[in-house]
């Protein structure tokens, strides 16, 4: 009895913070749904009374969002596969070796971590411009992987950290240069360590909304994120709120798709079996 | 196939710790050498640094005559097999014995070929596409050494490859080790701390304490002429009793009265004021079952049994005595030494199955002196050891390994 009590606690628990987390999300979806010139009218409901396209339509066919689509995907897959490939030596580096500053290096990446970006908007923005890169991709990919990078570091040591060191050396007596037992056991090993850092460092540049803001200025380099902000309706005279949600909606699915397929690599236990155990 | 051979080798840390003294030891072509010692002797060190994971401090590793202490371990040739079996998990059986093959990029079709090869020798060919995850203990094991046969290698090296099975498995694998040495002939390196895989497997056991290299033979070699109390204690189960003596006019004093130590081995001793005399449990018979004729040559005395263990083949009886204090304190640092700890100063036979006695009461034993190892109080060197004694079981066993 008391175990059935137990549990339904829990499921009472989990459909409260469930409904709590997804609320905003249904407003959004909902919203996004609703006719552009009447959704302020009339008595308001929570879905809309009719389900119109319009919103998507709009979105998709203007600029604006289009060319930001392009900048996000285009900046984030950049930055993710820069930071992994860069995050995954180092973090082998200080997950196996010795080497004089370790200690500083492991602290000064979690200084950066704790940087307030807002800081260091204002510098960039100047030095941006006197190098030219201002309103370009490498100017959004630069910053992204600098505030990226120590997280990325950090969990991939970990992840380093867990595979045993008799795997690597049953590796170069078996014949492996110190390249080849790194690529073909260490990295396949460290798998779900470097899909977690991917999709960690993915969504930040994803989602990332003060740089991207203020270091661009066109369709050029300007993300998503940032474009939503200049969204505005089809006239001046609608209100904007139902394309910036249908714009939301399009940009949160890829990040719901990609955690859907990556869930399954993102599991711990793959090391299961390498030694007793 | 090569012969490996050691000169000197010194493993000093960082701290000056040396973990391998200045170890030097020759293993010729085909041989099947066990080094043994309790944890911490250096045994393991020993053989990682003959596979190169390990950086020789001093003196000159070869290996088929060529000096490899520079060497990458993947220049070596040589095949090893860790205590954990070290497989690669994201690999499935096939893979990971084929895994030496594919870095060398040998053709496919001789890759599968040698890799069904190695699993039919190792009954593993129902399990070749499982991931190792899913195997037990002991197929896991010969997975390990599967990847160590396809290599072709110079040597095998094994890194106490048993110690994670249990019991019944352990005895099976030990077995299995031993045909595939015999079928595939190839030079042999195992460590291990236990005396039984020691004294079953391979051709001669090399012991080592503290980083000291302390004597290499053959099985019979090590038990029945042990170089110092360390190897005399450490080599037999249950180990050898040790007991207080002394050696006065061809005379030798036990804590169960007088013998006579006038034969050809104890009379080299001469006249010791104290003497750790070492006599094996199986030295030790039951008065009543030895015949008469026998039975004058040797000590009888009686003892107090505590505790007696029937085994069937055997009976093991518990005689608890008291030693000098001196003596207990040597024994103590033995016994540390060994990674065992006796409890009290206590007498272990091993009487035939059929004996009678029984524990709490009092029996009468026999021993022969002659067989009495002596060693020295201070240094615990065996005074009664005859280096050049040569045993015909490892002279024949030499042979049929030869043809």
């Amino acid at each position: 009895m008391g175990d059935r009590k137990a549990s339904n606690w829990w499921t009472f628990w989990g459909v409260l913070i469930l409904v709590w987390a997804l609320f905003p999300l249904l407003w959004m979806v909902s919203l996004s749904f609703k006719d552009p010139d009447t959704f302020r009218s009339a008595e308001p409901t929570f879905f809309p009374k009719t389900w119109v396209w319009d919103n998507y339509k709009t979105v998709f066919t203007d600029s604006l969002f289009t060319s930001a689509f392009r900048n996000s995907v285009g900046i984030s897959l950049i930055a993710t596969a820069l930071a992994v490939i860069v995050a995954m030596f180092a973090a082998y580096a200080i997950a196996r070796m010795n080497f004089p500053g370790k200690k500083l290096l492991l602290s000064m990446a979690l200084a950066i971590a704790m940087f307030p970006q807002a800081a260091l908007v204002g510098p960039l923005f100047n030095l941006w411009r006197n190098l030219g890169i201002y309103d370009t991709w490498i100017g959004l990919i630069i910053p992204y992987l600098t505030f990226a990078l120590p997280l990325s570091i950090w969990t991939m040591s970990a992840f380093f950290r867990q595979i045993p060191w008799e795997m690597e050396q049953a590796a170069q007596v078996d014949g492996a240069t110190a390249w080849q037992a790194f690529r073909k056991v260490i990295v396949p090993l460290a798998a779900p360590g470097v899909f977690t850092t991917a999709i960690l460092t993915f969504f930040f540049c994803w989602n990332e909304f003060l740089l991207a803001i203020s270091l661009t200025s066109t369709d050029r380099a300007r993300t998503v994120p940032a474009a939503l902000s200049f969204f505005t309706g089809a006239s001046q005279f609608q209100s904007p709120i139902t394309y910036i949600m249908a714009a939301s909606v399009v940009v949160t699915i890829p990040v719901v798709i990609l955690v859907l397929i990556f869930q399954r690599r993102i599991m711990a236990g793959l090391t299961a079996g390498a030694v007793k155990g | 196939m090569a012969a490996i051979s050691m000169r000197n080798i010194v493993k000093r840390y960082s701290d000056g710790f040396p973990a391998v003294n200045d170890v030097s030891l020759d293993i010729a072509d085909g041989e099947f050498v066990i080094l043994v010692g309790p944890s911490g002797c250096g045994k393991s060190t020993l053989l990682r640094m003959i596979v190169g994971l390990e950086d020789i401090t001093s003196g000159d590793l070869l290996i088929g005559g060529v000096r490899m202490n520079q060497k990458a371990p993947r220049d070596r040739n040589l095949a090893m097999v860790f205590q954990n079996y070290a497989l690669y998990p994201h690999l499935t059986v096939f893979e990971n014995i084929a895994f030496p093959m594919r870095l060398k990029n040998v053709p496919n079709d001789e890759v599968t070929r040698r890799v069904n090869e190695a699993a039919a020798l190792l009954q593993l060919t129902e399990h070749l596409q499982r991931k190792p995850a899913h195997l037990s203990g002991g197929q896991r094991q010969r997975v390990a050494m599967g990847r160590a046969i396809v290599r072709q290698a110079d040597a095998f090296l094994f890194d106490e490859p048993l110690s994670n099975l249990d019991a019944k498995l352990r005895g099976q694998m030990r077995t299995e080790i031993a045909r595939l040495q015999h079928q595939l002939g190839t030079t042999t390196v195992y460590v291990t701390h236990d005396q039984t895989e020691a004294m079953t497997l391979g051709d001669r056991i090399a012991v080592l304490r503290k980083g000291l290299l302390q004597q290499v033979g053959t099985a019979r070699q090590l038990y029945e002429e042990p170089v110092n109390l360390f190897v005399a204690g450490f080599i037999g189960s249950p180990p050898m009793n040790f007991l207080p003596g002394r050696i006065r006019n061809g005379e030798a004093e036990t804590p169960f009265g007088t013998v006579s130590a006038a034969g050809p081995r104890l009379s080299k001793v001469g006249d010791q004021d104290l003497v750790i005399l070492g006599l094996r449990p199986e030295y030790f018979e039951d008065a009543r079952l030895v015949e008469p004729a026998r039975r004058d040559r040797g000590k009888t005395f009686t003892a107090e049994v505590d505790v007696t263990e029937w085994l069937g083949s055997q009976l093991y009886a518990y005689v608890p005595y008291d030693a000098p204090s001196e003596i207990n304190e040597r024994l103590e640092e033995l016994e540390r030494e060994l990674d065992s700890e006796q409890m009290r100063t206590q007498l272990v036979v091993a009487l035939d199955a059929s004996s009678r006695i029984h524990s709490g009461g009092r029996a009468e034993l026999w021993f022969d002196p002659e067989r009495m190892h002596v060693f020295d109080a201070a240094t615990g060197d065996n005074l009664t050891r005859d280096p050049d004694r040569v045993f015909e079981a490892d002279e024949a066993e030499a042979e049929a390994n030869k043809a």
